[in-house]
């Protein structure tokens, strides 16, 4: 582990340390399973959101994509009567699509990834407004669904699916991240794509398959955020999450320049910023003031890795070896 | 009037200048030459108020300072023109010249006086002799003109030394010139330069007094009389520059790489053929912007060409992308070292195994421990000085890096590779042991276009020496007609009128 995610671990601990002695009911068996079952729910999407940062871009669409591939999925079982596993294929599909879209406006069409998923961010949220007429979709009054209903939204042994879910694509990801020959590529345009493009790597399909696995997780978490909500209002619903999402990866350490994050840290970010939500609530903090919390944490957290990283480099500057000295020392001086 | 005595600046185990002494004269052009890490930079740092000394006194006007700082720098009239060019692209020249010194009104808003700005910078660039004017947007000038922005800052704060450091690395020739003139034109105003470069031939031409900074002392001093290359070298050094040819051990045979009519997408003008053999070192000589850089992309793939054909080894590529160069063994070692050769900040080891990665994964998982290895075996092949594969790539020094990028492509099977300024800002002991790699490499049967703008070093190095201008090759030199003066006749296009 490294020292980022250490820091961000005690932070997590301490937050709860102190919230559970001032409130020993945060610390409950049914306080702790409710907050790892948004942990989860939010889990998924921060990690796409995650891998788009790692590139350099950022996607600002999922949120939007949540009311739009829920009123897909909602409308696939309820109308459609498609059965749920082939509704369920076709909501992770349409959210592939919907970033391979994404993608290949960034990756071909160059244009900047604010702009691209900003427009996605629009134009999904009207699509959603305007297929239901604003109206809110739901599940009626039928048990159909309950099947499908207890696998999104149950629990199993105490344990929230969402959360399950989260460990297993969590594990998957962090293969993919940081095992894998994609995930090295990834670092490497997020550091310096010219010299990825020199060294023979296809940047775009690279690129572009962060925004599909960020469009394909935003459809994952579409089906456990409908069944969570057991609605979709398509002028709220998902609201907000992308903020949430690309809060958690920041907090996780992954820079907006590109090239730095991790899986482990990202999951840790989207812990805290439950935690924070949930320590609103349970401290009796006015629930207005959830926000203002939540960016007060994370400008905390951004000026201490400031610090910590000015120390740091301080300290390498005075017990570096001679030879790495003498190599810094020349950087200036070399073209 | 300034005067450094028995300056030394120490790092933990590492002593970067050791009892320097250093005096400069209004109106004097002293060269400061020395290898990179010799303490040159460090010793301007502490000059312009940057970094204090460990040691030593700063005699200003002979009253005596223990260390400078950066105000104290400029109100003495120290002004740097920097290696790497500081101006602000999306301004105009007014604005950069007077940058952090706007004129302004009173009131809160401090509005800028444009008018009384442009009046101002407007004799500054008359006395420059430039041929822009206070309005014209940065981004619009040529990097000559850039640097004469700067030198133009200097002349605003009444510099009385104007430090330029490495100056006419991205100039053409015609554009070298003018800025020597410029020098002249300084000095004879009472302003003193100090001229760091690698390029000798300009230290000769402009310099008063050159001193020699070796290990961070003063190797030596040469007064004007005394100035020549190989004096200058010897300093450099303390020996003898061994001639840079190294014989070919193997005679090339065979056609390695034959371009024909190829017309780079950057420079749609040109048309290129030439001819490369199998196992030779070919320099290609040019001036700036005579289409090398455009021809070297094209053929890696960079920007695809848009005409021609290109045949390896006998038999033709198509190559659309550096992917399918690299696929069909064609390498490039580009010129930007750190924007396109490296990533910095990635480790060693992961900038080595970069372009083959897949080679060290097993089912699209990467293998640690053969990437390690990799690095090992080329780290004891290359002579890569780094404590070991973690570290990133921005810690070494610039011939240290170079070796990383070679390393990529050595650990794979080049068939050819094109060298584009392999030894740019790269230290006398490192080029010697890249030219020796390209040597064994061109005598194992790889075939080796080397771009410079280094006559010495295309002289010294090449087999075979191609030369272009204004897109085209204007003539192939055998090494019994290696000349400078041939050189630069086919790179001005002379031979092609003659002819």
């Amino acid at each position: 582990m490294a020292k980022k995610e250490l820091g961000l671990l005690g932070l997590l601990l301490a937050v709860g340390a102190i919230t559970g002695v001032l409130n020993p009911r945060f610390l409950s068996a049914v306080n702790l399973l409710d907050m790892a079952n948004l942990i989860g729910l939010f889990g998924i999407f921060s990690i796409g959101e995650g891998i788009v940062i790692i590139t350099g871009g950022i996607d600002l669409s999922v949120g939007s994509m949540f009311a739009f591939l829920g009123v897909i999925f909602i409308d696939l079982l309820t109308n459609h009567s498609v059965p749920w596993p082939a509704a369920i294929l076709l909501t992770v599909g349409a959210g592939i699509v919907l970033g391979v879209l994404q993608g290949v406006l960034v990756t071909r069409a160059k244009l900047q990834p604010f702009v691209v998923t900003l427009c996605g961010l629009l134009i999904y949220r009207g699509a959603a407004r305007y297929y239901t007429e604003d109206a809110t979709m739901g599940f009626g009054y039928g048990d159909d669904y309950d099947w499908v209903g207890w696998l999104a939204s149950g629990r199993s042994w105490g344990i929230p699916h969402s959360f399950i879910l989260l460990v297993v694509v969590a594990l998957a990801m962090w293969v993919v991240l940081h095992r894998s020959v994609f995930g090295r590529y990834l670092f490497a345009i997020g550091k310096n794509e010219e010299a990825a493009r020199f060294a023979g790597i296809r940047t775009n399909a690279v690129v572009a398959g962060a925004y599909v696995i960020s469009g394909g997780l935003a459809g994952l978490a579409t089906v456990l955020l409908v069944f969570y909500t057991n609605s979709v209002s398509p002028s709220s619903f998902g609201n907000f999450y992308e903020l949430y999402a690309i809060a958690a990866a920041v907090l996780g350490g992954c820079s907006l320049r590109g090239g730095e994050g991790s899986i482990l840290g990202i999951v840790l970010g989207t812990a805290l910023l439950q935690v924070l939500q949930n320590l609103v609530n349970i401290l009796g903090i006015p629930s207005s003031l959830n926000f203002a919390v939540m960016g007060t944490v994370i400008l905390v957290g951004a000026l201490a890795d400031r610090v910590l990283q000015q120390r740091r480099a301080r300290a390498v500057a005075h017990a570096g070896t001679p030879e790495l000295r003498a190599g810094t020392a020349q950087v200036g001086e070399t073209r | 009037m300034l005067e450094l005595v028995k300056i030394g600046r120490r790092y933990p185990g590492v002593v970067a200048l050791d009892g320097v002494d250093f005096a400069l004269a209004p109106g004097e052009v002293v060269g400061l030459i020395g290898e990179n890490g010799a303490g040159k930079s460090t010793l301007m740092k502490i000059l312009g108020g940057i970094i204090p000394p460990s040691e030593g006194t700063i005699r200003l006007d002979g009253v005596a300072h223990a260390a400078l700082d950066v105000t104290q720098a400029t109100r003495a009239g120290i002004a740097f023109v920097h290696q790497e060019l500081e101006v602000f692209d999306n301004l105009d020249v007014a604005a950069n010249v007077f940058i952090g010194r706007e004129p302004c009104g009173f009131g809160p808003l401090r509005l800028v006086r444009t008018r009384e700005l442009e009046r101002r910078v407007q004799p500054l660039l008359e006395r420059l002799g430039a041929d822009f004017g206070p309005r014209t947007p940065v981004a619009e000038l040529s990097i000559a003109q850039r640097q004469m922005v700067e030198i133009a800052k200097a002349l605003s704060i009444d510099a009385r030394v104007i430090i330029m450091d490495e100056p006419t690395s991205s100039l053409t020739l015609a554009e070298t010139d003018r800025l020597l003139r410029i020098i002249a034109e300084l000095k004879a105003s009472g302003v003193a330069v100090i001229y760091i470069s690698h390029r000798l031939a300009e230290v000769k031409q402009c310099a008063d007094r050159v001193v020699c900074l070796r290990d961070g002392r003063v190797a030596g001093e040469l007064a004007r009389a005394a100035i020549d290359h190989a004096a200058m070298i010897r300093l450099m050094i303390g020996r003898d520059l061994r001639s840079l040819y190294i014989p070919p051990r193997v005679p090339p045979h065979a056609e390695g790489c034959v371009i024909r009519n190829l017309v780079p997408a950057a420079m749609p003008e040109a048309e290129v053929s030439l001819t490369i053999r199998k196992g030779e070192i070919m320099g290609l000589a040019g001036l700036v912007g005579a289409g090398r850089t455009s021809l070297a992309r094209a053929l890696f793939g960079v920007d695809p060409p848009r005409g021609g054909t290109i045949a390896l080894h006998g038999t033709p590529v198509h190559i659309r992308s550096p992917r399918e160069a690299i696929a069909h063994g064609l390498y490039l070692v580009p010129e930007d070292r750190k924007r396109e050769g490296l990533v910095l900040d990635l480790p060693l080891t992961q900038n080595v195994t970069l372009p083959n990665l897949r080679a060290f994964a097993r089912r699209l998982l990467v293998d640690p421990h053969a990437e390690a290895a990799c690095f090992a075996r080329e780290r004891a092949r290359l002579g890569i000085r780094a404590a070991d594969g973690s570290v990133p790539a921005v810690t070494l020094s610039g011939g240290n890096q170079q070796k990383v990028v070679l390393a990529k492509w050595l650990s794979m099977q080049p068939r050819m590779i094109i060298f584009d300024e392999p030894t740019r800002g790269i230290d006398v002991g490192a080029k010697e042991e890249i030219y020796r790699l390209m040597r064994d490499l061109a005598d194992a049967g790889v075939t080796i276009l080397m771009i410079s703008s280094d006559m010495e070093e295309v002289l010294g190095v090449s087999d075979r020496i191609a030369v272009m201008h204004a897109g085209r090759i204007t003539g192939v030199l055998e090494r019994p007609d290696f000349s400078e003066l041939n050189v630069l006749r086919l790179a001005i296009g002379a031979a092609a009128e003659v002819a």
